[in-house]
């Protein structure tokens, strides 16, 4: 069943149901986690013809892709529930860096690989407890989440194995990875934000308490990092503003790269 | 006796090769037939891998989202293609490293058509309607091949690589049904990578050092020139059929023999592409030296890793 | 310089109660990165009931020069075969 036919099947539409006055709120956080995806794929599919095995050009591949089509069918959700006639590319390829909803974590450039393994894997953990949950609760995004669940899984396995490997490999690759998780560390809170009718979401809810989510990344996280070996800054600051469009310098540069042949020919098909 | 033995054995392989019958790793075989392999399965698979360049060039900037997933899906496929056949080298006896080695040092051809750079969307088109339609043709032939591993690579190949060239294909029809702007892309994609397509299938066989005994022991069925008239004759009712101009003058369809004949190749491009001076050979080289280089720290990592928890087991 | 990683043999069972075919080979620092490298490798457009991988080093394989002494006792012995033997008329699932 196509999304739209799973928001307009009335056994399923009834299956959820949300406040008007939240209901800007909601369309945003489906955005927020379509941007996630979409940023963070795009950002992956940068290192295919450079990784450093050609095991890993297809390993990263397959992550990028798994991501880039749960963008697609988060966006085009978006889209219906906004009910503006945008559709997921309108959505991808047509707003400015201000009105992505992504947080910062997924838009800094790839790195090395180190970086771009301990990203990834700060992302996995949340999106696996975050689509775990969207799976088990009704709501737009349970049909994907549900596929969501089973890549993420996958994907986390690779990631954790690797930041074992790095953090335990070599005192090069030690010191890599932990120099990427002392920069990226304080990216990670943006991740469990929500907008300002978060709480009042939750109580409807149609999202998971970010305090427990917190708390289970934090237990995961934990765990993996210190069978790898490596330590997080002593830090209690966490950036914040990229959920509502506050970003680093970075993403428009990416957007502008992703967007330019779209942009450049307003209305043709491809 | 040393002689006489060999003269025999090279007999019963040869009446082995004409009855049809695959010749696995462990087989006799004469040194020739070896070492033509090595080289043709490494080239091969090094044209995978360099090949996965010019179009990955294209990736951040695909016009939708559709678009972007199948490119992504298609270099990931040529990586793997890449591992098919550096795996079918390996089992002659030589390590995928040192095949890396020969393809960085500059000392291992690949297949000159990725030398040329990708310039607009439409070359991604083009590519897949071209590159991989030649590629097609050659490899349905090479899924015959005498050579078991080499046959096999193949024939998984081509169960992939079928999709490469449908979805070239409708990005080429859509851009040749849309805006002029678009029209013009294409129309220009299609003149810069006609003339290089062609030469994929190598120099007429007469020119081709390796052509005959390639031929008599099977490790390819048919001739550089017969694939080549055979991908001709397919494509052009293709570009017809989008309205396409093809840059040749020559071509005619000769009623007789069924073929579209087609105009003489520049011969000089080709050797000099090949022989290291197109359009993007260093750059090609450098990037795959580069991700090489960049990523010993990793390997090395991950073997460090992997010899700890050994010895702890 | 060294790429130091080791040679594993993939194996893929594709349908219940089926045997596992040989689908080709890969490489990893470890087993458990050759089993994700397999999946990513040899399972991306369909998935296969259950993946093996063996380090390359650890089969022992006959050789084509077997054939003769290692192989002959095979189709010789028509004792193993069922059709060798009768059985009496009425007497059933035997």
């Amino acid at each position: 069943m196509t999304d739209r036919a799973i928001a307009k099947d009335p056994d399923v539409a009834a299956d959820w149901d949300c406040p008007d006055q939240l209901k800007p709120s909601l369309v945003n956080q489906v955005i927020s986690y379509g941007d996630d995806a979409l940023v963070l794929g795009h950002r992956l599919s940068e290192w295919c013809g450079h990784g450093p095995l050609l095991e890993e050009d297809i390993a990263l591949a397959n992550i990028a892709l798994d991501l880039i089509g749960r963008a697609s069918a988060a966006l085009s959700v978006a889209g219906d529930l906004e009910g503006a006639g945008r559709s997921a590319d309108d959505l991808a390829y047509f707003r400015e860096a201000v009105d992505f909803r992504n947080a910062a974590l997924v838009e800094f450039p790839r790195g090395d690989f180190a970086y771009t393994i301990a990203r990834q894997f700060f992302f996995d953990v949340f999106a696996l407890d975050l689509n775990d949950w969207l799976a088990s609760n009704p709501g737009p995004l349970r049909g994907i989440a549900g596929k969501a669940v089973k890549e993420t899984s996958y994907h986390l396995r690779h990631t954790s194995e690797w930041m074992k490997r790095l953090g335990d490999g070599t005192e090069e690759s030690h010191d890599r990875v932990q120099s990427a998780v002392n920069e990226l560390w304080m990216y990670t809170g943006e991740l469990f934000e929500a907008d300002a009718n978060g709480t009042a979401l939750t109580e409807a809810g149609l999202l998971p308490d970010r305090h427990d989510l917190k708390a289970q990344w934090d237990d995961r996280v934990g765990a993996v990092l210190a069978e790898a070996g490596i330590t997080t800054p002593e830090t209690d600051y966490h950036f914040s503003g990229a959920r509502s469009g506050r970003h680093t310098e970075h993403l428009g540069h990416m957007l502008s790269e992703m967007q330019i042949l779209a942009r450049s020919h307003p209305g043709a098909e491809w | 006796m040393k002689a006489e033995s060999e003269t025999a054995e090279l007999e019963r392989f040869e009446a082995r090769i004409d009855r049809g019958e695959r010749i696995e790793p462990k087989d006799w075989m004469p040194d020739r037939y070896r070492r033509q392999l090595v080289r043709m399965m490494s080239q091969h698979a090094h044209s995978e891998i360099v090949g996965m360049l010019p179009e990955g060039n294209w990736i951040t900037r695909a016009p939708n989202l559709r678009r972007k997933m199948a490119l992504l899906a298609k270099v990931q496929d040529e990586a793997g293609h890449g591992l098919y056949l550096y795996s079918a080298t390996e089992t002659l006896g030589v390590a995928r490293e040192e095949l890396v080695d020969q393809l960085h040092a500059g000392t291992a051809k690949y297949s000159s058509i990725f030398n040329y750079p990708t310039l607009t969307w439409a070359d991604i088109g083009v590519i897949g309607w071209f590159v991989d339609g030649a590629a097609i043709v050659n490899q349905t032939m090479l899924a015959k091949s005498s050579f078991g591993p080499y046959a096999r690579a193949n024939v998984r190949i081509c169960k992939e690589e079928n999709f490469h060239k449908k979805q070239g294909f409708e990005i080429v029809a859509t851009l040749a049904s849309g805006t002029d702007a678009q029209r013009a892309m294409v129309q220009d994609a299609v003149d810069r990578w006609w003339w290089p397509s062609l030469m994929m299938f190598g120099p007429h066989d007469d020119d081709s050092p390796n052509s005959q005994v390639l031929l008599r022991w099977g490790v390819k069925r048919k001739s550089n020139d017969t694939l080549r008239q055979h991908f001709v004759n397919i494509t052009v009712p293709q570009a017809r059929a989008v309205d396409l101009e093809l840059p040749d003058p020559d071509l005619e369809y000769d009623e007789e023999s069924g073929d579209w004949t087609f105009g003489e190749i520049d011969w000089d491009e080709f050797y000099r592409v090949i022989g290291g001076d197109g359009p993007c050979n260093r750059e090609r080289l450098n990037a795959r030296r580069e991700a090489h280089a960049e990523g010993q720290w990793v390997r090395d990592a991950a073997t460090a890793y992997a010899k700890k928890h050994a010895s702890r087991q | 310089m060294t790429d130091a990683s080791e040679l594993y043999e993939v194996f893929l069972q594709l349908k219940q109660g089926g045997p596992h075919e040989h689908a080709g080979n890969v490489h990893a620092p470890d087993a458990e990165m050759a089993l994700q490298n397999a999946r990513d490798v040899y399972a991306r457009r369909f998935r296969p009931l259950s993946i093996w991988v063996v380090r390359s080093d650890h089969i022992t394989s006959s050789s084509p020069s077997d054939d003769g002494p290692f192989f002959d006792p095979g189709d010789d012995k028509p004792y193993r075969h069922p059709s060798f033997y009768t059985t009496p008329r009425g007497v059933r699932d035997v």
